[in-house]
């Protein structure tokens, strides 16, 4: 070690300047890398396909009933009989009745009309359910009342949990600390029986304070509940990921260069959480659709003869012996429009970061 | 002569990405003896850490592609079936990252680590190996190691982890140390430090350190002889005293140009290497630092570019421009002046 | 050490209080009107409601309201006798609401505690298998069948449970509890459709949290350290890369657990007809009888704040850079 040119410092700072530089070799927009790679998986545009079909479906259930099954969803047809494959068939059949000719009251199981695809030219094509009601034409509007729900939530509680917690995460101190313990206190619940406690207090008389106005049997209450009760699973996170993007030093630079505090959390903080907000609204769509269907199965949510999917599959379960496809139908409606959001909601998360750490707690 | 641990001849490495082929290494080649440090010198993305990592085959992966021969003892690595690859890593190559903080498990106590390193290689029991924890971190400088050892990482300081993380590099005497950028992440007093410790643990356990950095303040003090790689090859080779008094490739100058001196006039300004270094997908024709040379000619372009090209002290360089036209261009680059065409 | 109990242990306390005012608005103040005039019945004289208003208190100001309510709760669960208005009572049946969660308890516990287990153990299964063959045909079909497990209505899961497995084919018995004390195969037997049910929703979740963050932490340094000392894959896998992905998944269980426990299993029970503590709130919705739901939700959030502060203690013998020193 008796080379002489240890006089040199260890300064690099060009070397660490051309580091950073590699960073915009590819100088492309983070979206259009993101769309790029949600271009190339497959699945998650099948799903995303899915789902807007299943809405535009759901959105064309007046034009499905009044032209195609021509009836409305909670129009009964019980006595009604129906031409299925040129032969009239009874919507409601058998079940107990008077016998004449013996003279006996036969005690019997009513036989329901199943689905009859197409073979009834657009009538009863998902069968009938126990008033005598089209399946089919109830599950569009069913899935409308279902999918309002879930996406209406869905938009006030991501609107709500981002406002808060860029509020929080951007001011700290007390009013940080009010929120968090606001967050905190919806969090020391569990979710379902929260909301199911305030739909059912909300059924009651409906809500009638802070000059709002809403009826019980709205479909409000189950949105407003839902989204209510979800807030602090989309705004713990962003609070979270606001506080170090705070610390950041482009954000202490645009306030030293003496942008409000509106300004920055418009136009440099929320830029940067768009992406971890756009992944937890695709996600929560999907929880709320569940949450939805839990509620109205329980009769907290939308309210009978309103259909809903959840209120469906609990009507039908009582004919599940004898029209199992009452209660399976809605299901695997659920079922579709649910996975189709979460396989797109995965798709997206990997698309916009591939290491992202975005997800919804329970 | 001294015992030749490693020889590596013509090693690529090649990653296969969304994007296309990465060239991370592409033909590379050093020898290594017992005793001896050796400097890689590049920027990021040079390649210099795949070429460490790829060493202890660390870079293995089913999107990855080896060419070339890594001879370690008369064994190629690159050949070596994973099993066999583990009794080697850590054992007789051991590796130490640049990022302390991070490069220890946080649930885990700092002996814990040591002694699972030992344990892994050597049928040791639970306590001798803890005994031996605690004298390697004695001999790393921590001090008061018989409490230290029960510490957490984060409960200790960025230099001391670094020295812990030396120590359980040593734990089992390796023949290699590979130190990646070991100094990066720390104060500059610390550096200093942890660069004798490295020096002076060479001595005392007689074995061969390859130093990677991307800085040239740092193979400085401690190496014998240093490649500066570019672009996932070796563009300069020689003794610390060639490189550093006749370096012969521009891309040298420029990493000289870029670190202040006291020993030359004051520059007009500090150099610094214009542009970024070029995409490992869509390598530039000829001399990759072409597009970045201020002294590129037509010869630059052709291919195949200059294999390097070897003089009689054992300088090899990579740079179509004669010696004496190089003599003549490098202290004006170096000590920042205009451009000049050649 | 001792210090942060306490402090986390007062801290449980105001939780505690804030959820029962919490509960208190949303049950008194929320539904508005005169509770009196519901509960009188269909055509009631004026003194009746007059009469029911003083009994149970609704005239009186807010905060008195509140500290009834508490009180009535908390003589429900002591001995002793207490009078007719004393009791937080059901406004339909009458019935003690504690006393009538406490009859719940033990069907609750037992569907939890086994489904809490199955959960568990599958999840990490999934988690890990999924983890290990990332990007493969067996990690991709792990995946699908467990966004599948999640996309499901756990209600109507156990609906189609039962109906193939208990009703077209017997497998199972058609839904109902059986106490353990009273006969220990039939309670199993009984339980086994339920626990599944209730689990396959958590598998998938688990599973895919458990996933991801295994593949974050095969990402960190330590783990590239542990390689480069020559560790064999199962042991890197098991000591650095499980050990420091399940830390997250303690919080998890924790509060998932407890949210089950505290009768957010109410789906499930409902279906099965298990009659533990969600089953009770469920009963009590169609009639919006709001005391028994009152009862089970402050019951249910005891569990929570519980449950966390358990989870902290947990987290911080798990993580030793949280650890209180």
């Amino acid at each position: 070690m008796a080379e002489p040119a240890t006089d040199l410092t260890l300064d690099s700072a060009s070397l660490l300047a051309a580091e950073e530089h590699e960073v915009s070799i590819v100088g492309r927009s983070p979206w259009y890398l993101a769309w790029r790679r949600l271009r190339r998986n497959w699945v998650a545009l099948v799903s995303l396909v899915v789902f807007l079909l299943i809405c535009v479906a759901c959105a064309l259930a007046p034009v499905y009933a009044r032209h195609l099954a021509h009836t409305g969803p909670n129009t009964v047809h019980a006595g009604d009989t129906v031409i299925v494959s040129g032969k009239p068939k009874e919507v409601i059949g058998g079940g107990s009745h008077y016998d004449a000719k013996t003279n006996k009251f036969i005690v019997a199981a009513p036989t329901y009309l199943g689905p009859t695809w197409w073979h009834a030219h657009g009538r009863f094509v998902l069968g009938t359910d126990n008033l005598g009601r089209d399946v089919a034409v109830r599950l569009l509007y069913g899935g409308r009342n279902s999918l309002k729900v879930g996406i209406g939530s869905a938009l006030i509680c991501a609107l709500v949990a981002v406002l808060l917690a860029l509020i929080a995460g951007y001011n700290g101190g007390w009013v940080d600390w009010v929120i968090s313990r606001f967050f905190d206190l919806i969090w020391a619940f569990p979710v379902f029986l929260l909301a199911i406690a305030l739909s059912t207090a909300l059924a009651i008389n409906g809500f009638h304070h802070f000059g709002i106005s809403i009826e019980p049997g709205s479909l409000w209450i189950p949105t407003l509940v839902i989204s209510y009760v979800l807030i602090p699973y989309i705004g713990r996170p962003l609070r979270g990921q606001i506080l170090s993007l705070r610390e950041k030093e482009f954000i202490e630079a645009a306030i030293g260069q003496g942008a409000g505090p509106l300004r920055v959390m418009f136009s440099d903080v929320l830029p940067n959480i768009a992406s971890t907000v756009l992944v937890f609204f695709t996600l929560i769509i999907a929880t709320n659709i569940l949450t939805e269907a839990g509620l109205s199965f329980l009769g907290a949510g939308v309210r009978p003869p309103d259909p809903s999917w959840g209120n469906m599959i609990a009507s039908g379960q009582d004919q599940i012996q004898t029209a199992p496809w009452l209660a399976l139908i809605p299901g695997i409606a659920i079922v579709l429009t649910v996975l189709s959001l979460n396989l797109f909601g995965d798709g997206l998360r990997d698309a916009l970061d591939p290491r992202a750490k975005v997800r919804i707690e329970r | 002569m001294a015992e030749r641990l490693l020889e590596v001849k013509g090693l690529k490495v090649r990653f296969a990405t969304e994007d296309g082929t990465v060239h991370a290494v592409d033909g590379v080649d050093f020898e290594l003896d017992r005793g001896k440090v050796l400097g890689i010198v590049g920027e990021s993305g040079s390649g210099k850490s795949v070429t460490a990592m790829t060493l202890l085959g660390l870079t293995r992966d089913k999107n990855t592609r080896f060419e070339g021969e890594v001879d370690y003892k008369g064994q190629n690595l690159l050949d070596l079936p994973e099993s066999q690859l583990r009794d080697v890593r850590g054992n007789q190559i051991a590796m130490i990252f640049q990022d302390p903080m991070t490069s220890m498990n946080p649930v885990y106590t700092v002996g814990d680590q040591i002694v699972e390193a030992i344990t892994t290689h050597e049928p040791t029991g639970k306590k001798e190996a803890k005994r031996r924890a605690i004298e390697l971190l004695r001999q790393v400088g921590i001090p008061n190691p018989q409490s230290r050892v029960d510490d957490y990482p984060h409960q200790f300081s960025g230099g001391m982890r670094q020295r812990a993380m030396i120590a359980m590099a040593l734990s089992c005497n390796p023949d290699i140390l590979i130190a990646d950028e070991p100094t990066t992440a720390l104060d500059v007093t610390i550096q200093a430090q942890i660069l004798e410790l490295l020096d002076r643990l060479r001595a005392d356990f007689d074995s061969a350190v390859i130093l990677i950095t991307h800085d040239l303040g740092v193979v400085a003090e401690v190496a014998d002889e240093i490649l500066v790689m570019y672009a996932g090859r070796i563009v300069e080779r020689g003794s610390k005293r060639n490189v550093f008094y006749d370096p012969q490739h521009p891309y040298t100058w420029g990493l000289l140009g870029s670190i202040p001196r006291l020993d030359r006039p004051k520059p007009k300004k500090l150099h610094s290497i214009e542009g970024t270094p070029p995409s490992l997908i869509n390598l530039p024709q000829g001399c990759k630092f072409r597009p970045r040379c201020p002294h590129a000619f037509e010869k630059c372009f052709e291919e195949p570019e200059l294999k390097n090209r070897v003089d009689d002290k054992g300088h090899l360089d990579r740079c179509w421009l004669t010696v004496d036209e190089k003599r003549g261009l490098r202290d004006s680059t170096i000590a920042g002046e205009e451009r000049v065409v050649a | 050490m001792l210090a942060f109990v306490i402090r986390r242990l007062i801290g449980m306390v105001a939780v505690l209080f804030a959820v029962s005012l919490l509960v208190f608005i949303v049950f008194i103040l929320i539904p508005g009107g005169d509770p009196a005039e519901r509960m009188a019945g269909k055509n009631p004289t004026p003194e009746n409601i007059q009469n029911i208003r003083a009994k149970w208190g609704f005239d009186k100001p807010f905060y008195v309201q509140y500290v009834r309510m508490m009180e009535k709760a908390g003589n429900g669960l002591l001995p002793g006798k207490h009078s007719e208005y004393d009791i937080l009572r059901s406004f339909d049946t009458r019935q003690n609401v504690a006393a009538e969660i406490k009859k719940g308890i033990p069907a609750t516990f037992s569907l939890c505690i086994g489904a809490g287990i199955i959960w568990l153990v599958f999840g990490i299964l999934v988690g890990v298998i999924s983890a290990v063959k990332a990007g493969r045909w067996s990690d991709r079909a792990i995946t699908v069948l467990a966004l599948i497990g999640i996309s499901m209505p756990v209600f109507w899961l156990g609906i189609v449970l039962r109906y193939f497995f208990a009703e077209t084919r017997t497998w199972f018995p058609d839904g109902g509890y059986v106490p353990l004390t009273q006969d220990p195969a039939q309670w199993l037997y009984h339980l086994i459709l339920p626990w599944f049910c209730l689990a396959v929703l958590f598998i998938g979740f688990y599973g895919r949290v458990l996933r991801s963050n295994m593949l974050d932490t095969m990402n960190e340094d330590y783990v590239r350290t542990a390689r480069a000392k020559g560790i064999p894959p199962g042991r890197v896998l098991g000591r650095h890369v499980l050990r420091n992905s399940l830390i997250p998944i303690v919080s998890l269980f924790g509060l998932d657990f407890a949210a089950v426990l505290g009768g957010g299993a109410i789906l499930t029970e409902t279906v099965f007809d298990l009659k533990g503590v969600g089953w009770y709130a469920a009963q009590s919705v169609g009639g919006l009888d709001l005391p028994p739901i009152m009862g089970v939700t402050l019951y249910g959030a005891f569990f929570i704040v519980v449950f966390s502060a358990f989870v902290d203690f947990a987290y911080a013998y798990l993580d030793p850079r949280i650890r209180p020193t």
